[in-house]
Protein backbone atom coordinates (compact mmCIF):
# COMPACT_ATOMS: atom_id res chain seq x y z
CA UNK A 1 0.00 0.00 0.00
CA UNK A 2 3.07 2.53 1.04
CA UNK A 3 4.32 1.59 -2.15
CA UNK A 4 1.38 2.99 -4.05
CA UNK A 5 1.24 6.35 -2.87
CA UNK A 6 4.34 6.85 -3.06
CA UNK A 7 4.47 5.99 -6.83
CA UNK A 8 1.18 8.55 -6.48
CA UNK A 9 3.18 10.84 -5.01
CA UNK A 10 5.81 10.88 -7.44
CA UNK A 11 3.18 11.28 -10.40
CA UNK A 12 1.69 13.88 -9.18
CA UNK A 13 4.70 15.54 -8.38
CA UNK A 14 6.08 14.76 -11.89
CA UNK A 15 2.85 15.62 -14.22
CA UNK A 16 3.52 19.14 -12.18
CA UNK A 17 6.05 19.61 -13.50
CA UNK A 18 7.56 21.51 -17.53
CA UNK A 19 7.78 18.95 -20.09
CA UNK A 20 11.48 18.86 -19.67
CA UNK A 21 11.85 18.22 -16.36
CA UNK A 22 9.56 15.60 -16.02
CA UNK A 23 12.10 13.56 -18.22
CA UNK A 24 13.74 13.43 -15.22
CA UNK A 25 17.35 11.33 -15.58
CA UNK A 26 17.56 8.19 -13.09
CA UNK A 27 19.59 9.38 -10.60
CA UNK A 28 17.04 12.27 -9.95
CA UNK A 29 14.12 9.97 -9.68
CA UNK A 30 15.82 7.89 -7.47
CA UNK A 31 16.70 11.22 -5.19
CA UNK A 32 12.96 12.17 -5.73
CA UNK A 33 11.72 8.56 -4.54
CA UNK A 34 13.87 8.88 -1.67
CA UNK A 35 12.44 12.81 -0.81
CA UNK A 36 9.03 11.67 -0.90
CA UNK A 37 9.81 7.94 1.28
CA UNK A 38 11.55 10.18 3.90
CA UNK A 39 8.63 12.72 4.54
CA UNK A 40 6.29 10.30 4.84
CA UNK A 41 8.43 8.37 7.14
CA UNK A 42 8.74 11.40 9.05
CA UNK A 43 5.02 11.86 9.66
CA UNK A 44 4.13 8.50 10.03
CA UNK A 45 7.05 7.76 12.69
CA UNK A 46 5.73 11.31 14.33
CA UNK A 47 2.63 9.61 14.74
CA UNK A 48 3.83 6.35 16.10
CA UNK A 49 6.10 7.88 19.14
CA UNK A 50 2.94 9.87 19.66
CA UNK A 51 0.81 6.80 19.69
CA UNK A 52 3.49 4.63 21.56
CA UNK A 53 3.50 7.24 24.44
CA UNK A 54 -0.60 7.45 24.49
CA UNK A 55 -0.55 3.84 25.15
CA UNK A 56 1.88 4.22 28.08
CA UNK A 57 -0.34 6.68 29.54
CA UNK A 58 -3.23 4.26 29.51
CA UNK A 59 -1.35 2.00 32.03
CA UNK A 60 0.70 4.99 33.56
CA UNK A 61 -1.24 6.91 35.22
CA UNK A 62 -4.37 5.94 33.73
CA UNK A 63 -4.82 2.37 34.47
CA UNK A 64 -3.31 2.82 37.79
CA UNK A 65 -5.56 5.83 38.99
CA UNK A 66 -8.75 4.04 37.21
CA UNK A 67 -7.93 1.00 39.75
CA UNK A 68 -6.65 2.89 42.52
CA UNK A 69 -9.82 5.30 43.02
CA UNK A 70 -11.97 1.72 43.15
CA UNK A 71 -10.10 0.08 45.68
CA UNK A 72 -10.08 0.68 49.77
CA UNK A 73 -7.74 3.69 50.75
CA UNK A 74 -5.56 1.47 52.62
CA UNK A 75 -4.45 -0.56 49.37
CA UNK A 76 -4.12 2.71 46.78
CA UNK A 77 -0.43 2.85 46.91
CA UNK A 78 -0.28 -1.51 46.34
CA UNK A 79 -2.67 -1.17 43.48
CA UNK A 80 -0.67 1.73 41.98
CA UNK A 81 2.47 0.06 42.17
CA UNK A 82 1.32 -3.10 40.26
CA UNK A 83 0.81 -1.14 37.28
CA UNK A 84 3.95 0.87 37.59
CA UNK A 85 5.50 -2.46 38.22
CA UNK A 86 4.64 -3.74 35.02
CA UNK A 87 5.50 -0.31 33.26
CA UNK A 88 9.19 -1.47 34.61
CA UNK A 89 9.49 -5.42 34.32
CA UNK A 90 7.55 -6.07 31.17
CA UNK A 91 9.80 -3.55 29.44
CA UNK A 92 13.00 -5.49 30.24
CA UNK A 93 11.55 -8.35 29.34
CA UNK A 94 10.39 -6.90 26.39
CA UNK A 95 14.11 -6.11 25.32
CA UNK A 96 15.26 -8.88 25.85
CA UNK A 97 13.17 -11.77 24.15
CA UNK A 98 9.78 -10.31 24.35
CA UNK A 99 9.78 -8.61 20.84
CA UNK A 100 11.40 -11.53 19.22
CA UNK A 101 8.83 -14.03 20.93
CA UNK A 102 6.06 -12.26 19.38
CA UNK A 103 7.18 -11.01 16.33
CA UNK A 104 10.29 -12.92 15.02
CA UNK A 105 9.28 -15.46 12.50
CA UNK A 106 9.00 -18.59 14.38
CA UNK A 107 6.40 -21.49 14.38
CA UNK A 108 2.57 -20.68 14.31
CA UNK A 109 2.36 -20.32 17.59
CA UNK A 110 5.57 -18.69 18.73
CA UNK A 111 8.38 -16.42 17.50
CA UNK A 112 12.36 -17.29 17.12
CA UNK A 113 15.06 -15.58 18.89
CA UNK A 114 16.29 -13.52 15.73
CA UNK A 115 16.00 -10.42 17.59
CA UNK A 116 17.09 -11.08 20.91
CA UNK A 117 18.49 -7.87 22.91
CA UNK A 118 16.99 -6.44 19.85
CA UNK A 119 19.74 -7.41 17.64
CA UNK A 120 18.84 -5.95 14.15
CA UNK A 121 16.00 -4.14 15.34
CA UNK A 122 17.14 -0.43 14.74
CA UNK A 123 16.52 2.78 12.00
CA UNK A 124 15.16 0.36 9.36
CA UNK A 125 11.72 -0.28 8.78
CA UNK A 126 10.26 -3.92 8.95
CA UNK A 127 8.45 -4.05 5.84
CA UNK A 128 6.15 -7.50 6.68
CA UNK A 129 4.57 -4.98 9.30
CA UNK A 130 5.05 -0.92 9.23
CA UNK A 131 6.94 -0.44 5.70
CA UNK A 132 7.42 3.50 6.59
CA UNK A 133 8.77 3.78 10.72
CA UNK A 134 11.72 2.29 11.67
CA UNK A 135 11.67 -0.84 13.05
CA UNK A 136 12.42 0.20 16.51
CA UNK A 137 9.58 2.55 16.52
CA UNK A 138 7.14 -0.60 15.71
CA UNK A 139 8.97 -2.26 18.35
CA UNK A 140 8.29 0.56 21.50
CA UNK A 141 4.73 0.58 19.95
CA UNK A 142 4.19 -2.82 20.97
CA UNK A 143 5.93 -2.95 23.82
CA UNK A 144 2.82 -0.51 25.67
CA UNK A 145 0.51 -3.13 24.64
CA UNK A 146 2.67 -6.05 26.64
CA UNK A 147 2.45 -3.59 29.62
CA UNK A 148 -1.16 -3.11 29.73
CA UNK A 149 -2.60 -6.45 29.73
CA UNK A 150 -1.20 -7.83 32.63
CA UNK A 151 -1.59 -4.47 34.61
CA UNK A 152 -5.53 -5.23 33.14
CA UNK A 153 -5.72 -8.51 35.18
CA UNK A 154 -4.48 -6.80 38.11
CA UNK A 155 -7.75 -5.87 38.48
CA UNK A 156 -9.07 -9.45 39.65
CA UNK A 157 -7.10 -9.70 42.33
CA UNK A 158 -7.12 -5.96 43.69
CA UNK A 159 -6.25 -6.07 47.31
CA UNK A 160 -4.84 -9.33 48.15
CA UNK A 161 -1.87 -10.64 46.03
CA UNK A 162 1.57 -9.79 47.62
CA UNK A 163 3.86 -7.67 45.15
CA UNK A 164 6.57 -10.27 44.38
CA UNK A 165 4.06 -12.88 44.09
CA UNK A 166 2.09 -10.46 41.53
CA UNK A 167 5.44 -9.33 39.77
CA UNK A 168 6.53 -13.43 39.23
CA UNK A 169 2.92 -14.01 38.25
CA UNK A 170 2.69 -11.29 35.43
CA UNK A 171 6.22 -12.67 34.21
CA UNK A 172 5.31 -15.77 33.81
CA UNK A 173 2.15 -14.68 32.14
CA UNK A 174 3.59 -12.90 29.76
CA UNK A 175 5.35 -15.79 28.45
CA UNK A 176 2.57 -18.52 28.40
CA UNK A 177 0.11 -16.37 27.21
CA UNK A 178 0.62 -12.88 25.52
CA UNK A 179 3.73 -13.83 23.98
CA UNK A 180 1.61 -17.06 22.25
CA UNK A 181 -1.18 -15.09 21.70
CA UNK A 182 0.28 -11.88 20.31
CA UNK A 183 2.88 -13.66 18.00
CA UNK A 184 -0.49 -16.13 16.38
CA UNK A 185 -2.78 -12.78 15.97
CA UNK A 186 -0.28 -10.34 14.56
CA UNK A 187 3.22 -12.12 14.64
CA UNK A 188 4.76 -12.73 10.71
CA UNK A 189 3.21 -16.70 10.45
CA UNK A 190 1.42 -17.03 12.94
CA UNK A 191 -1.63 -19.59 13.43
CA UNK A 192 -3.80 -16.88 13.03
CA UNK A 193 -1.89 -13.48 11.27
CA UNK A 194 -4.92 -12.65 8.91
CA UNK A 195 -2.72 -11.32 6.33
CA UNK A 196 0.86 -13.22 7.11
CA UNK A 197 -0.46 -16.38 6.52
CA UNK A 198 -2.34 -17.89 9.00
CA UNK A 199 -4.58 -20.83 9.16
CA UNK A 200 -7.44 -18.95 10.76
CA UNK A 201 -7.64 -15.50 9.26
CA UNK A 202 -8.24 -13.60 12.78
CA UNK A 203 -9.30 -9.55 12.34
CA UNK A 204 -8.32 -8.34 15.35
CA UNK A 205 -7.21 -4.50 14.34
CA UNK A 206 -5.72 -3.36 18.31
CA UNK A 207 -5.74 -6.25 20.44
CA UNK A 208 -9.59 -7.59 21.14
CA UNK A 209 -8.52 -10.70 21.28
CA UNK A 210 -4.59 -10.22 22.11
CA UNK A 211 -5.11 -7.61 25.14
CA UNK A 212 -8.77 -7.89 26.19
CA UNK A 213 -9.74 -11.60 25.82
CA UNK A 214 -6.77 -12.95 26.99
CA UNK A 215 -6.28 -10.74 30.51
CA UNK A 216 -10.12 -10.70 31.01
CA UNK A 217 -10.25 -14.59 30.93
CA UNK A 218 -6.92 -14.89 32.87
CA UNK A 219 -8.23 -12.45 35.45
CA UNK A 220 -11.78 -14.93 36.18
CA UNK A 221 -9.08 -17.55 36.29
CA UNK A 222 -7.03 -15.29 38.98
CA UNK A 223 -10.38 -14.35 40.76
CA UNK A 224 -11.75 -17.74 41.07
CA UNK A 225 -7.68 -19.56 41.82
CA UNK A 226 -7.12 -16.71 44.99
CA UNK A 227 -10.67 -16.35 46.62
CA UNK A 228 -12.46 -13.71 47.84
CA UNK A 229 -11.36 -10.97 49.99
CA UNK A 230 -11.97 -11.01 53.42
CA UNK A 231 -15.34 -9.81 54.15
CA UNK A 232 -16.42 -10.13 50.79
CA UNK A 233 -19.66 -9.38 50.16
CA UNK A 234 -20.81 -8.93 53.86
CA UNK A 235 -18.66 -6.20 54.73
CA UNK A 236 -19.00 -2.56 52.79
CA UNK A 237 -16.28 -2.47 50.49
CA UNK A 238 -16.88 0.33 48.37
CA UNK A 239 -14.41 2.72 45.76
CA UNK A 240 -12.65 5.01 48.35
CA UNK A 241 -11.82 7.40 45.37
CA UNK A 242 -13.98 8.28 42.69
CA UNK A 243 -12.44 11.35 41.49
CA UNK A 244 -9.14 9.51 40.70
CA UNK A 245 -11.10 6.66 39.01
CA UNK A 246 -13.10 9.53 36.93
CA UNK A 247 -9.87 11.17 35.65
CA UNK A 248 -7.95 7.68 35.05
CA UNK A 249 -11.04 7.08 32.61
CA UNK A 250 -10.78 9.87 30.91
CA UNK A 251 -6.95 9.11 30.30
CA UNK A 252 -7.99 6.10 29.49
CA UNK A 253 -10.31 7.07 26.46
CA UNK A 254 -7.84 9.26 25.47
CA UNK A 255 -5.01 6.81 25.13
CA UNK A 256 -6.81 4.82 23.27
CA UNK A 257 -6.48 6.75 20.39
CA UNK A 258 -2.93 5.50 20.52
CA UNK A 259 -3.77 2.08 20.89
CA UNK A 260 -6.63 1.56 18.23
CA UNK A 261 -5.77 4.87 15.83
CA UNK A 262 -2.11 4.15 16.25
CA UNK A 263 -2.88 0.34 15.20
CA UNK A 264 -2.96 1.89 11.66
CA UNK A 265 0.69 2.04 11.96
CA UNK A 266 0.86 5.21 9.80
CA UNK A 267 -0.79 9.00 10.24
CA UNK A 268 -3.16 7.67 7.32
CA UNK A 269 -7.21 7.43 6.47
CA UNK A 270 -7.36 3.72 8.18
CA UNK A 271 -5.88 5.81 11.45
CA UNK A 272 -8.51 8.26 11.19
CA UNK A 273 -11.07 5.87 10.67
CA UNK A 274 -10.14 3.79 13.90
CA UNK A 275 -9.98 6.54 15.74
CA UNK A 276 -13.96 7.53 15.06
CA UNK A 277 -14.44 4.05 15.64
CA UNK A 278 -12.73 4.08 18.59
CA UNK A 279 -14.46 7.74 20.25
CA UNK A 280 -18.07 6.75 18.90
CA UNK A 281 -18.03 3.18 20.66
CA UNK A 282 -16.86 4.83 23.78
CA UNK A 283 -19.88 7.11 24.20
CA UNK A 284 -22.49 5.14 23.02
CA UNK A 285 -20.88 2.62 25.57
CA UNK A 286 -21.64 5.28 28.58
CA UNK A 287 -24.88 6.26 27.41
CA UNK A 288 -26.02 2.94 27.54
CA UNK A 289 -24.41 1.61 30.67
CA UNK A 290 -26.11 5.19 32.21
CA UNK A 291 -29.32 4.39 30.58
CA UNK A 292 -28.95 0.88 31.94
CA UNK A 293 -28.68 1.95 35.64
CA UNK A 294 -31.77 4.88 35.11
CA UNK A 295 -33.78 2.20 34.63
CA UNK A 296 -32.85 -0.14 37.09
CA UNK A 297 -32.00 2.57 39.65
CA UNK A 298 -33.78 5.60 39.12
CA UNK A 299 -30.28 7.03 39.02
CA UNK A 300 -26.80 7.13 36.49
CA UNK A 301 -23.83 7.14 38.12
CA UNK A 302 -20.68 8.16 37.94
CA UNK A 303 -19.65 4.88 37.82
CA UNK A 304 -21.53 3.58 35.54
CA UNK A 305 -20.47 6.51 33.08
CA UNK A 306 -16.74 5.59 33.27
CA UNK A 307 -17.05 2.13 32.80
CA UNK A 308 -19.46 1.91 30.46
CA UNK A 309 -17.37 3.90 28.54
CA UNK A 310 -14.19 1.61 29.29
CA UNK A 311 -16.43 -1.24 28.30
CA UNK A 312 -17.13 0.62 24.81
CA UNK A 313 -13.35 1.14 24.29
CA UNK A 314 -12.81 -2.16 24.88
CA UNK A 315 -15.04 -3.86 22.82
CA UNK A 316 -14.67 -1.94 19.67
CA UNK A 317 -10.47 -2.22 19.98
CA UNK A 318 -10.64 -5.76 17.75
CA UNK A 319 -12.98 -4.15 14.82
CA UNK A 320 -11.74 -0.42 14.99
CA UNK A 321 -10.21 -0.35 11.62
CA UNK A 322 -12.41 -2.50 10.64
CA UNK A 323 -16.05 -0.99 11.12
CA UNK A 324 -17.98 2.31 10.00
CA UNK A 325 -18.58 4.57 12.19
CA UNK A 326 -22.22 3.57 12.86
CA UNK A 327 -21.08 0.03 13.25
CA UNK A 328 -19.31 1.21 16.28
CA UNK A 329 -21.85 3.04 17.54
CA UNK A 330 -23.87 0.00 17.66
CA UNK A 331 -20.69 -2.08 19.29
CA UNK A 332 -20.26 0.34 21.70
CA UNK A 333 -24.21 0.08 22.31
CA UNK A 334 -24.08 -3.58 23.24
CA UNK A 335 -21.06 -3.48 24.63
CA UNK A 336 -22.33 -0.96 27.70
CA UNK A 337 -25.57 -2.87 27.80
CA UNK A 338 -24.33 -6.72 27.96
CA UNK A 339 -21.41 -5.26 30.44
CA UNK A 340 -23.82 -3.85 32.64
CA UNK A 341 -25.93 -7.14 33.07
CA UNK A 342 -22.59 -9.38 33.78
CA UNK A 343 -21.28 -6.49 36.74
CA UNK A 344 -24.52 -5.94 38.12
CA UNK A 345 -26.12 -9.03 38.02
CA UNK A 346 -24.33 -12.12 36.96
CA UNK A 347 -21.36 -11.14 38.51
CA UNK A 348 -23.10 -11.38 42.36
CA UNK A 349 -25.07 -14.06 41.48
CA UNK A 350 -22.41 -16.36 40.38
CA UNK A 351 -20.39 -15.18 43.55
CA UNK A 352 -17.09 -14.85 42.70
CA UNK A 353 -15.13 -11.28 43.69
CA UNK A 354 -13.37 -9.97 40.46
CA UNK A 355 -12.83 -6.83 42.20
CA UNK A 356 -12.62 -4.67 39.76
CA UNK A 357 -15.02 -6.54 37.43
CA UNK A 358 -11.87 -7.19 34.65
CA UNK A 359 -13.82 -10.58 33.27
CA UNK A 360 -16.95 -8.38 33.37
CA UNK A 361 -15.67 -5.65 30.86
CA UNK A 362 -12.75 -6.87 28.93
CA UNK A 363 -13.91 -10.44 29.19
CA UNK A 364 -17.25 -10.30 27.96
CA UNK A 365 -16.25 -7.18 25.87
CA UNK A 366 -13.37 -8.51 24.07
CA UNK A 367 -15.17 -11.65 23.35
CA UNK A 368 -17.95 -9.59 21.91
CA UNK A 369 -15.93 -7.39 19.90
CA UNK A 370 -14.06 -10.15 18.57
CA UNK A 371 -17.56 -11.76 17.15
CA UNK A 372 -19.00 -8.53 15.99
CA UNK A 373 -15.78 -7.78 14.13
CA UNK A 374 -16.65 -10.59 11.93
CA UNK A 375 -20.20 -9.01 11.28
CA UNK A 376 -18.88 -5.71 10.89
CA UNK A 377 -15.31 -5.55 9.15
CA UNK A 378 -15.90 -4.10 5.86
CA UNK A 379 -13.62 -3.48 2.83
CA UNK A 380 -14.98 -0.42 2.70
CA UNK A 381 -12.61 0.97 5.70
CA UNK A 382 -10.07 -1.39 5.21
CA UNK A 383 -8.83 -2.68 1.99
CA UNK A 384 -5.59 -4.27 2.99
CA UNK A 385 -6.81 -7.86 2.25
CA UNK A 386 -7.32 -8.44 -1.49
CA UNK A 387 -8.37 -11.07 -3.75
CA UNK A 388 -6.41 -12.82 -6.29
CA UNK A 389 -7.24 -10.26 -9.02
CA UNK A 390 -6.44 -7.09 -6.62
CA UNK A 391 -9.61 -5.95 -5.44
CA UNK A 392 -10.14 -5.71 -2.10
CA UNK A 393 -11.75 -8.92 -0.39
CA UNK A 394 -15.27 -8.76 1.45
CA UNK A 395 -14.35 -8.89 4.98
CA UNK A 396 -17.10 -9.60 7.40
CA UNK A 397 -20.71 -10.74 7.46
CA UNK A 398 -22.04 -7.53 6.01
CA UNK A 399 -19.43 -7.66 2.93
CA UNK A 400 -21.14 -11.02 2.44
CA UNK A 401 -18.23 -13.37 4.00
CA UNK A 402 -19.87 -15.41 6.93
CA UNK A 403 -17.59 -17.57 7.29
CA UNK A 404 -15.61 -15.00 8.96
CA UNK A 405 -17.34 -15.40 11.83
CA UNK A 406 -16.10 -18.55 12.13
CA UNK A 407 -12.87 -17.87 12.01
CA UNK A 408 -13.20 -14.85 14.78
CA UNK A 409 -14.93 -17.76 16.85
CA UNK A 410 -11.90 -20.19 16.60
CA UNK A 411 -9.32 -16.79 17.45
CA UNK A 412 -11.48 -16.10 20.76
CA UNK A 413 -11.73 -19.77 21.67
CA UNK A 414 -8.23 -20.15 21.17
CA UNK A 415 -7.60 -16.67 23.25
CA UNK A 416 -9.77 -18.36 26.17
CA UNK A 417 -7.81 -21.36 26.12
CA UNK A 418 -4.20 -20.27 26.42
CA UNK A 419 -5.36 -17.41 28.65
CA UNK A 420 -7.20 -19.80 31.25
CA UNK A 421 -4.62 -22.75 30.77
CA UNK A 422 -1.55 -20.59 30.85
CA UNK A 423 -3.20 -18.20 33.75
CA UNK A 424 -3.30 -21.63 35.77
CA UNK A 425 -0.09 -22.75 35.09
CA UNK A 426 1.30 -19.29 35.94
CA UNK A 427 -0.38 -19.36 39.28
CA UNK A 428 0.98 -22.43 40.53
CA UNK A 429 4.30 -22.20 39.68
CA UNK A 430 4.44 -18.64 41.08
CA UNK A 431 2.59 -20.63 44.37
CA UNK A 432 5.78 -22.85 44.37
CA UNK A 433 8.12 -19.67 44.24
CA UNK A 434 6.51 -17.36 46.59
CA UNK A 435 3.45 -16.88 49.00
CA UNK A 436 0.14 -15.78 46.22
CA UNK A 437 -1.92 -13.99 49.15
CA UNK A 438 -1.55 -11.57 52.02
CA UNK A 439 -2.03 -13.42 54.70
CA UNK A 440 -5.80 -12.10 56.67
CA UNK A 441 -4.40 -9.69 59.27
CA UNK A 442 -2.44 -8.24 56.91
CA UNK A 443 -5.31 -8.02 54.01
CA UNK A 444 -6.63 -5.90 57.03
CA UNK A 445 -3.89 -3.82 57.37
CA UNK A 446 -4.11 -2.78 53.55
CA UNK A 447 -1.31 -3.77 50.75
CA UNK A 448 0.30 -0.11 51.57
CA UNK A 449 1.48 -0.96 54.97
CA UNK A 450 2.45 -4.89 54.93
CA UNK A 451 3.91 -4.78 51.00
CA UNK A 452 5.23 -1.55 50.24
CA UNK A 453 5.50 -0.34 54.01
CA UNK A 454 3.83 3.75 53.46
CA UNK A 455 0.51 4.93 52.79
CA UNK A 456 -0.79 6.30 50.67
CA UNK A 457 -2.55 9.61 52.56
CA UNK A 458 -0.83 10.81 55.58
CA UNK A 459 -2.94 13.70 56.38
CA UNK A 460 -1.60 14.65 59.53
CA UNK A 461 1.83 14.57 58.14
CA UNK B 1 -22.21 25.65 84.64
CA UNK B 2 -24.38 23.46 82.09
CA UNK B 3 -22.49 21.74 78.87
CA UNK B 4 -24.14 21.75 75.85
CA UNK B 5 -23.40 19.62 73.28
CA UNK B 6 -25.14 19.53 69.50
CA UNK B 7 -25.09 17.01 66.97
CA UNK B 8 -25.58 18.85 63.72
CA UNK B 9 -25.71 18.45 59.81
CA UNK B 10 -21.96 19.24 58.71
CA UNK B 11 -23.17 21.76 56.52
CA UNK B 12 -24.30 23.91 59.17
CA UNK B 13 -21.10 24.29 60.67
CA UNK B 14 -20.80 27.65 59.86
CA UNK B 15 -24.88 29.03 60.79
CA UNK B 16 -24.03 27.64 64.04
CA UNK B 17 -20.81 29.00 65.13
CA UNK B 18 -22.16 32.54 63.60
CA UNK B 19 -25.08 31.85 65.61
CA UNK B 20 -22.65 31.02 69.01
CA UNK B 21 -20.86 34.13 68.49
CA UNK B 22 -23.84 36.44 68.27
CA UNK B 23 -24.81 34.92 71.51
CA UNK B 24 -21.95 35.78 73.27
CA UNK B 25 -20.50 32.09 73.36
CA UNK B 26 -16.67 32.38 73.87
CA UNK B 27 -15.54 28.77 73.56
CA UNK B 28 -16.60 25.74 71.52
CA UNK B 29 -14.91 22.63 70.54
CA UNK B 30 -15.52 20.65 67.15
CA UNK B 31 -15.57 17.51 66.59
CA UNK B 32 -16.07 15.66 63.11
CA UNK B 33 -18.14 12.52 64.33
CA UNK B 34 -20.10 9.69 62.37
CA UNK B 35 -23.33 8.14 63.80
CA UNK B 36 -26.89 7.76 63.18
CA UNK B 37 -30.46 8.35 65.21
CA UNK B 38 -33.79 7.15 63.67
CA UNK B 39 -33.01 8.15 60.20
CA UNK B 40 -30.75 5.14 59.83
CA UNK B 41 -28.66 6.62 56.68
CA UNK B 42 -28.75 6.15 53.44
CA UNK B 43 -28.23 3.56 50.62
CA UNK B 44 -25.18 3.55 48.13
CA UNK B 45 -24.81 1.82 44.13
CA UNK B 46 -21.99 1.07 43.23
CA UNK B 47 -21.82 -1.08 39.78
CA UNK B 48 -25.11 -2.87 40.87
CA UNK B 49 -23.98 -3.79 44.84
CA UNK B 50 -26.44 -1.87 46.83
CA UNK B 51 -24.22 -0.71 50.65
CA UNK B 52 -26.22 0.48 53.52
CA UNK B 53 -24.38 3.54 54.61
CA UNK B 54 -25.26 2.91 58.44
CA UNK B 55 -23.27 5.91 60.06
CA UNK B 56 -23.18 9.54 58.56
CA UNK B 57 -20.70 11.82 59.24
CA UNK B 58 -22.11 14.56 61.32
CA UNK B 59 -20.63 17.28 63.53
CA UNK B 60 -20.37 17.34 67.10
CA UNK B 61 -20.40 20.75 68.67
CA UNK B 62 -19.25 21.10 72.54
CA UNK B 63 -19.51 24.01 74.99
CA UNK B 64 -19.85 24.79 79.05
CA UNK B 65 -21.98 27.99 79.26
CA UNK B 66 -23.28 29.59 82.69
CA UNK B 67 -26.35 27.48 83.42
CA UNK B 68 -28.64 31.18 83.50
CA UNK B 69 -27.31 31.43 79.32
CA UNK B 70 -28.97 27.79 78.63
CA UNK B 71 -31.98 28.58 77.10
CA UNK B 72 -30.98 31.62 74.99
CA UNK B 73 -27.93 29.81 73.77
CA UNK B 74 -30.17 26.14 73.07
CA UNK B 75 -32.12 28.84 71.13
CA UNK B 76 -30.25 29.98 68.90
CA UNK B 77 -28.38 27.23 68.53
CA UNK B 78 -31.63 25.19 67.47
CA UNK B 79 -32.81 28.15 65.76
CA UNK B 80 -28.92 28.53 63.36
CA UNK B 81 -29.53 25.10 62.12
CA UNK B 82 -32.61 23.88 61.83
CA UNK B 83 -34.33 22.84 58.23
CA UNK B 84 -37.03 20.44 59.39
CA UNK B 85 -36.13 17.33 57.59
CA UNK B 86 -35.20 14.42 59.21
CA UNK B 87 -31.37 14.34 60.60
CA UNK B 88 -31.09 17.85 61.78
CA UNK B 89 -29.51 16.57 64.46
CA UNK B 90 -29.77 16.72 68.43
CA UNK B 91 -28.76 19.22 71.33
CA UNK B 92 -27.65 17.74 75.02
CA UNK B 93 -27.72 19.76 78.00
CA UNK B 94 -25.79 18.39 81.45
CA UNK B 95 -24.65 19.85 84.39
CA UNK B 96 -20.58 20.35 85.23
CA UNK B 97 -19.26 19.84 88.45
CA UNK B 98 -15.94 22.21 87.85
CA UNK B 99 -14.22 24.41 85.30
CA UNK B 100 -10.58 25.03 85.41
CA UNK B 101 -8.68 27.06 83.57
CA UNK B 102 -5.17 25.50 83.56
CA UNK B 103 -3.21 29.01 83.19
CA UNK B 104 -4.15 30.53 86.11
CA UNK B 105 -6.15 28.02 87.70
CA UNK B 106 -9.53 30.09 87.85
CA UNK B 107 -12.01 27.99 89.16
CA UNK B 108 -16.03 27.88 88.42
CA UNK B 109 -17.58 30.49 86.10
CA UNK B 110 -14.21 31.87 85.77
CA UNK B 111 -13.03 29.69 83.86
CA UNK B 112 -15.45 29.92 81.04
Amino acid sequence: MSSNRILAGLFLFCSALPAQVAQCDRTEMDALHAAVRASQSAGDNAWMLVSAALVLMMTGPGLALFYCGLVRKKSVLGTMMQSFGMMAVITLIWAVCGYSLVFAHGNPFIGDLRYLFLNGVGADPNPLYAPTIPHQTFMIYQLMFAIITPALIAGAFAERMRFPAMLTFSTLWAFLVYFPVAHMVWGDGGLLNASLGGRWPVFDFAGGTVVHITSGFSALVTALYLGKRVGYPEEKIVPHNLVLSFVGACLLWVGWFGFNAGSALAASPLATSAFVATHFAAAAGAVAWMAAERIRNGRASALGAISGAVAGLATVTQGAGFVQPFSAVLIGFIAGAVCYVMVSMVKSRLGYDDSLDVFGVHGVGGFMGCLLTGVFATRVVNSALKLADGQPAPLGWIDGNPVQLLNQLIGAAIGIAIGVVGTLVALKVTALLTPLRMEKTEEASGMDLVLHGEEGYNFEA
Amino acid sequence: MVKVEAIIQPAMLEAAREALKNAGVDGITVIEVRGHGRQKGHTEVYRGREYQIDLLPKIKLEMVIPSSRKDEVVRALAEAVRTGKIGDGKIFVSEVMEAIRIRDDNRGEAAL
